[in-house]
């Protein structure tokens, strides 16, 4: 421990590029090491396979990696939600699969439910609507039950798993569907031109610089410091060198995916969501102690079926991607490791299953992990059963991790 | 210091012969408080004497059966936390309610964000309006308040608590047990703080079994035994065997190898 120092501020942090090192110190001490694990092991997978698997470091397995894992990604996103809060959430795979079959029978014409366009607005995107309030629903069935009748989340959901699942069955009774439009198609299918993708980068990365310099301002209007300057600047060009790299790499190939733009937007949408604002705070504070959020006048069971919500919608657009990069459904949607991998991702990126810990960018960081193991593995020609013994090492190291970096964070400074 | 309180002016929470029952026990029998602004009033009794009780009625968590609440000399009802909260009143219980993932300034405006219309946070008004009443407390031990509640020492979560109680411009702030769980020099520092309240011109109710934080920082004392008021008494005229005595109903225990007192007045 530093020593305490006498000061009429009570902010006393080191800054600049001289707080580093202190920073490190206190997350290892105080069992805050937010993403730098996730990130290491990632570099340490890509750096592995980069010279023992060939075809793994080309243009193609870039863009092919990416469209693997965005529909996982998707349900990864609202499974972070749900272990804030402490729960947990086990019917994803098959609300997700849910999704895939509303839109399938909205828009194949031998269903007998096919709608029209209405409109500028084409019937795929009117379908994806429909399969996402769908989800909603089933989400605040759930979550009602878990929030105002207080039945444990694992036996909500895992009643859940079996109704949905029976629900895609009885859907297809004729197994499977292909799904012809283009709407549907293009959210795993479409590739954005050289220049277009250029273009998303630049506005992407201004966007950012954007919001970096207000925040800036703002900070100095009410006199707060900025911790870490330097750090912010070091960020800035750190995205800016992902994003025109991840371009340059696209563009090699095909180009930037559709389903890349979508793993970021609902990145920086769930993460606004998560830290900046009243509802993201209140999710923390339920996982971090849902009696004192009680007692601070959170309507906890109200932000408990929202994330229930935000669960089984986000498990909705996963499932729409998934549908859309078979272009179809079959009624094995929604099962197999969907499931384990979406939560995989979260504990893996470092989401704590204890509550109260974790961002949204974890999920992302995890869904990579798990990606680019199963198709390193892949080149390899390795077979199923070793992707799936790897992934789960990965998820127990991380869930060891999980468990002494919450004893060390409860011992801290105590 | 001392007190600072004058005859002419009404107690801030005054209450007059409140009794409550949770069915067939009656926890509280026409129970006599009050306190002043400005003043540190102890509230002692040995377990179930109906502290706790008393001052969930306060708070709003439950209702009383018959009595008066009195804020200002004018009777209120308080049926919800919410309502305690509107008329300024700030309850820290013993577990502190921090959320220990949430830094200092989220805990500060835990349930009460400021955020604009569209329920977006505005971060740097609560940590400016945050590091403006640490200063005014002289809470300085805190290193930064964007560091998790998690890493901080037992006082300095009280200090946050305490310090989240006075933030919302309330006028009396009633602290359960602040210093049961805490060492010598912490509960010097709490202590300390708890005094600073009571200048700054709060009604402070503490809560405390320990006798020696009491007579550090108090001005009067109240004595509740099974549910009865037994007593006020000034700290300038009393002595901690009094209190004692009444606390226990005047049967003090014997000790083996203690002189026996006198006698103890019941």
């Amino acid at each position: 421990m530093s020593t305490q120092v006498e000061s009429g501020l009570p902010d006393l942090d080191p800054t600049g590029v001289a707080a580093i090192p202190y920073r490190i110190r206190e997350a290892i001490r105080s069992g805050n090491l937010g993403s730098w694990p996730v990130v290491v092991v990632l570099a340490i997978i890509v750096i592995y396979f980069g010279f023992t698997a060939d075809n793994f470091f080309t243009a193609v397995n870039f863009n092919n990696t990416i469209l693997q894992m965005t529909g996982t990604t998707m349900l990864a996103y609202g499974v972070v939600f749900v272990l804030l809060i402490g729960e947990i959430d086990l019917s994803i795979g098959f609300v997700s699969g849910v999704a895939g079959i509303i839109v399938a029978q909205l828009l194949v014409p031998e269903s007998g439910h096919q709608i029209p366009d209405i409109g500028p607005i084409p019937a795929g995107v009117l379908a994806i609507g429909v399969a996402l309030l769908a989800c909603a629903a089933i989400g605040l069935f759930q979550g009602s039950i878990v929030a105002l009748i207080g039945v444990p989340a694992f036996v909500v959901t895992l009643a859940g798993l079996s109704i949905w699942q029976g629900v895609i069955q009885k859907a297809l009774p004729e197994q499977v569907m292909g799904i012809q439009d283009n709407t549907i198609n293009n959210v795993a299918g479409y590739f954005f031109s050289d220049s277009w993708g250029w273009a998303i980068a630049i506005a992407g990365v201004g966007v950012y610089a954007a919001i970096v310099i207000a925040n800036f301002v703002t900070s100095r209007r009410h006199g707060v410091s900025v911790r870490d300057p330097a750090l912010v600047i070091a960020k800035l060009i750190g995205v800016a060198v992902l994003a025109f790299g991840a371009v340059a790499i696209c563009n090699h190939d095909r180009g930037v995916p559709f389903a890349l733009l979508l793993v970021i937007i609902m990145l920086v949408l769930l993460t606004f969501l998560a830290k900046r604002t009243t509802f993201g705070r209140h999710v923390y504070a339920v996982g971090g102690n849902a009696e004192a959020a009680r007692r601070a006048g959170i309507n906890v069971a109200r932000v408990r079926m929202l994330v229930f919500m935000i669960s089984s919608m986000m498990a909705g657009l996963g499932g729409v991607v998934l549908a859309s990069r078979l272009q179809g459904v079959n009624v094995a949607q929604g099962s197999g490791t969907l499931l384990i991998d979406a939560i995989s991702a979260a504990v893996i990126g470092g989401t704590s299953l204890f509550g109260g810990r974790g961002e949204v960018r974890n999920a992302l960081f995890g869904s990579m992990v798990i990606a680019t193991i199963a198709n390193g593995l892949n080149t390899q020609n390795r077979t199923a059963g070793v992707i799936l013994i790897a992934t789960g090492v990965i998820l127990l190291l991380a869930v060891i991790i999980d468990t002494v970096l919450k004893r060390r964070q409860t011992r801290a400074g105590r | 210091m001392t007190a600072t309180t004058t005859s002419t002016t009404a107690p801030l929470l005054e209450i007059r012969d409140l009794s409550k029952s949770f069915g067939s026990v009656q926890a509280l029998t026409a129970v006599d408080f009050e306190v002043r602004a400005g003043e540190v009033m102890a509230l002692v009794g040995d377990n179930g004497a109906g502290k706790s009780t008393l001052i969930k009625c306060v708070a709003g968590i439950h209702g009383w059966d018959e009595g008066e609440v009195l804020i200002d000399g004018q009777p209120v009802t308080i049926s919800s936390p919410k309502d305690a909260a509107r008329l300024g009143i700030e309850v820290v219980y013993q577990d502190l309610a921090l959320c220990d993932n949430l830094d200092v300034v989220q805990n500060m405006y835990l349930g009460r964000e400021a955020a604009n219309a569209l329920q977006v946070l505005k971060e740097p008004v609560m940590e400016a309006k945050t590091a403006e009443t640490m200063k005014s407390l002289r809470v300085t031990t805190i290193r930064s308040i964007r560091q998790p509640v998690a890493t901080l020492s037992g006082g300095q979560r009280q200090s946050v608590a305490d310090a989240r109680a006075v933030m919302w411009n309330s006028r009396l702030v009633i602290l359960d047990e602040p210093t049961a769980a805490l060492g010598v020099a912490q509960t010097a520092q709490v202590l300390e703080l708890v005094a600073r309240l009571a200048e700054q011109g709060l009604a402070v109710v503490l809560i405390s079994h320990n006798l020696h934080d009491i007579f550090a920082v108090a001005h009067r004392i109240t004595v509740l035994r099974l549910g009865y008021s037994i007593g006020v008494y000034e700290r300038e005229k009393t002595t901690q065997q009094e209190v004692i005595g009444a606390i226990t109903a005047g049967v003090a225990t014997k000790v083996s190898g203690i002189a026996e007192e006198a006698e103890v007045i019941a």
